[in-house]
């Protein structure tokens, strides 16, 4: 599959929601624990070796699962292939438990669920439907309905 | 930076010059001979990523990576039945490499059925593939009406400078259009953004709620009474100090107070879905202050059950959102988080 690396490795450059150097293990038969430097960048988790600017990889985490493993370790694996684990190991659980948080919410799937779910407790609170719900295009199992709210 | 090492660029890709690209200068860093024995013994299963090509010589077609992305798993993404916010078929224009500035052959056009998942967007052979050929991730990008040959064209662009652009064409200008928008609007931030927005919405709304609990004004809306009388609503008049920004500072870690203080009445989900750090940004103090070219005698909140007039609400949210829309893409263009 193709993909436009270039605006990949662009976004590794941006800030980062989250970043943090976290001990980090492949899928990968006979793959220890390494060092990494790990950024989330919108759905997008990046890691680096620690003294690179260029990640080794990056993680697409829709219908991802985030695993909260063994003290100060969290995993993630994807909803086709559960058993295929990236593990990273926390200096504290305090640091594990925030990581798991923010990857839980760091998908446009979540952001989907958010925003029904805001639209309709403003809608059960005021009766009226938020015309903000147009501006954009998440009616699940459909696409492009929208309501009438032009943007400029 | 300009080496092209042996584990760079296999034989048979003509020799263009420019290595790397301009555009990545001094953030470029060239895979070495080590980084690609590592590559080839972690993949392991023969999928070794040759480190030739492609980038190298300017061809947009690669057939190796310098980064690893979990492939396997977006293919999957894009092929499971989560909700597409687009799909269509459309044409997408090839991109040659010439060694010449100027066109020598016709532009030649591929018709790819084309899935817009939130910010990416898959295209497929066709319609009933199984994988996807491509994907553009979209994050940061703007879509923009191509006064080219074509008709109904219009292109994908990226900030870096050389990079290419998508040009990709519609049947009709409909849905050239609903393209167009659906594009515009599918970036991470924006939708936070927009997520960010009803919170503070609903917030509006339990707020003013509360506040009518106390105002010798009732409405005579039955669904206020049902949740004047529902329990789970009144902790909200023990937290106002969480209704506005509320949240740790940027990249500060992780740690959010709940999202919107209202309870989750919806059995399937676990609490309210909180929001990641908010950002500070200007935009986060458009809710006090009602857009021009309304009635400053508006002193309730918009949500307010007050407020009458709905197509007030429906012109003050759409130009608050046009202005927030301003102010990221305007936030996008100078390269600011």
């Amino acid at each position: 599959m193709r993909y436009n690396e270039r605006e990949l490795l662009s976004l590794a450059r941006q800030p980062a929601e989250k970043a943090a150097e976290i001990l980090m293990r492949v899928p990968k038969k006979g793959s220890v624990l390494k060092k990494r430097l790990v950024k989330l960048v919108v759905n997008f988790l990046f890691y680096f070796r620690t003294d690179e600017a260029e990640p080794i990889g990056a993680l697409l985490l829709e219908h991802c699962r985030i695993t909260k493993e063994e003290e100060n370790v969290f995993s993630i694996s994807f909803i086709e292939e559960p058993e295929r684990k990236y593990c990273f190991e926390c200096d504290s659980e305090e640091q594990c438990q925030e990581w798991i948080e923010a990857l839980k919410r760091a998908s446009y799937e979540f952001m989907r669920r958010s925003l029904i779910f805001y639209r309709n407790e403003i809608q059960k609170m005021t009766g009226k439907v938020s015309p903000l719900e147009s501006c954009c295009q998440v009616v699940p199992g459909g696409f492009g309905q929208e309501q009438g709210l032009v943007l400029s | 930076m300009g080496e092209k090492g042996s584990g760079r660029d296999g034989g048979g890709c003509p020799a263009v010059g420019s290595f790397p690209r301009p555009d990545l200068a001094g953030e470029w860093r060239l895979r070495d001979e080590a980084r690609h024995g590592e590559v080839s013994e972690a993949l392991g299963k023969g999928a070794a990523h040759p480190r030739k090509t492609a980038r190298g010589c300017g061809l947009t077609r690669t057939a190796g990576r310098a980064m690893k992305l979990n492939e396997r798993s977006v293919a999957h993404y894009a092929t499971c039945d989560s909700p597409a916010d687009h799909a269509g078929f459309l044409r997408k224009r090839v991109e040659r490499h010439h060694h010449h500035a100027h066109h020598h052959h016709a532009t030649s056009y591929q018709r790819r059925w084309f899935v817009l998942k939130g910010n990416l967007l898959f295209y497929f052979e066709e319609r009933e593939s199984r994988e996807p050929v491509g994907l553009v991730v979209l994050e940061g990008c703007t879509v923009e009406l191509c006064e080219a040959t074509e008709e109904f064209a219009f292109a994908i662009r990226f900030d870096d400078a050389g990079a290419r652009a998508y040009v990709l064409v519609a049947d009709g200008q409909a849905a050239m259009e609903a393209w167009v928008k659906a594009l515009s609007r599918a970036s991470f931030d924006y939708m936070r953004l927009v997520v960010r927005e009803l919170e503070k919405q609903l917030e509006e709304a339990c707020k003013s709620l509360a506040a009518c609990h106390k105002s010798p004004r009732r409405s005579s809306s039955s669904g206020r009474k049902r949740h004047l009388s529902n329990p789970a609503l009144l902790p909200l008049q023990e937290k106002p100090a969480i209704l506005e920004n509320g949240y740790s500072t940027w990249g500060s870690g992780g740690g959010v107070p709940g999202g919107a203080a209202c309870p989750d009445r919806d059995g399937g989900h676990v609490k309210p879905p909180p929001l990641p750090p908010r950002r500070r940004s200007a935009a986060s103090s458009a809710t006090g202050s009602p857009a021009p070219g309304l009635s400053p005698a508006m002193p309730e909140s918009p949500v307010s059950p007050e407020t009458a007039c709905f197509s007030k609400l429906h012109s003050w949210y759409g130009q608050e959102i046009a202005a927030l829309r301003r102010e990221w893409q305007e936030r996008q263009k100078r390269g600011h988080p």
